[in-house]
């Protein structure tokens, strides 16, 4: 069975949802703890979405710094598959694995709403389930949620097909360019603000429309 | 024990919706001519005499602010 790694920090509270995204999906889910730097050899990692260290300082400034961070930074770079939902996105551009920022949603108004998404980028190992320009709904749930970074980035990014995700329907947060979600040059780190993890069955959230981000990378790994 | 005060502000192409927020409150404590408001954060650092600028740098840098969407100043009191 391919083995994903879940991240808990303090505070941390769509492990659990993660991982039974990925046991829906046919994968096993490996909790893996801040503190442990050990990636109990999973094939990809996630890290989740919640408020970790309270969004002291900057959300996700303090997560990075985690034992665990370091060898996911690592593995990240000689390849490993990471998805950053949310406050892992957040971690994954204070870490430096993703260009740009994210700050507070430009209405300042925490946003919790189903949102329609359109994938745009399919070529990562976590949304190769999808079409190309394929819609989709999934919650969107955050207070910052707002995509910034320099224009150069931006086209950059558009320019290099780098933009995963784009808000359908109107921007939900202030998000540079209605970006949902990136990934980088590699192909391997995807961060994305909405939760997949929470649209995996249909008796609860919006549907079964975020299934597809752990079908897709169990079976590229299987 | 030296201080060592390091200040972090957004950087000014950045929205700062905190920063409005207060903007707005002003208008109720009935005082005008007040025309923006930024948040930034004051951090202040109870640091050894061998702490040298370039430790300190790197604090300010990739633990205090966020270089991509921040700008700070220290400095020594």
């Amino acid at each position: 069975m391919v083995r994903v790694g879940v991240v808990t920090f303090p505070g941390s509270l769509d492990d659990r949802d993660a991982a039974k995204a990925v046991r829906i999906a046919g994968g096993e889910a490996v909790p893996l703890w801040h503190a442990d730097p050990s990636l109990q050899d999973v094939a990809a990692v996630i890290l989740p979405g919640g408020f970790s260290y309270g969004d002291y300082l900057r959300c996700g400034a303090i997560a990075r710094f985690s034992p665990v961070m370091d060898s996911v930074i690592a593995a990240a770079h000689e390849g490993l598959p990471v998805l950053g939902i949310c406050n892992g996105f957040q971690v994954l551009c204070e870490s430096h694995l993703l260009p740009g920022a994210l700050i507070r949603n430009d209405h300042r108004k925490f946003v919790c709403k189903e949102q329609r998404l359109r994938i745009e980028n399919n070529r990562t190992p976590w949304t190769g389930e999808y079409a190309t320009g394929q819609e989709i709904v999934v919650p969107l749930k955050n207070g910052e949620g707002g995509f910034v970074a320099d224009e150069a980035t931006l086209d950059m990014l558009e320019g290099e097909g780098r933009v995963v995700a784009r808000y359908l329907d109107g921007n939900p947060n202030g998000s540079y360019r209605d970006i949902a979600g990136i990934t980088n040059e590699a192909g391997n780190v995807v961060g994305l603000m909405p939760h997949p993890e929470h649209a995996v069955e249909a008796l609860t959230g919006s549907g079964t429309d975020g299934l597809g981000f752990f079908l897709g990378l169990v079976g590229v790994l299987a | 024990m030296p201080k060592v005060v390091v200040d972090v502000i957004l950087k000014p192409e950045i929205l700062d919706p905190q920063g409005q927020a207060i903007l707005g409150t002003l208008g109720r404590l009935g005082i005008a001519g007040v025309n923006g408001v930024r948040q930034g954060k004051h951090f202040e650092l109870d640091v050894d005499d061998s702490l040298d600028d370039d430790a300190i740098a790197k604090v300010a840098d990739t633990l205090l602010a966020n270089p991509v969407i921040e700008t700070f100043t220290v400095k020594r009191a």
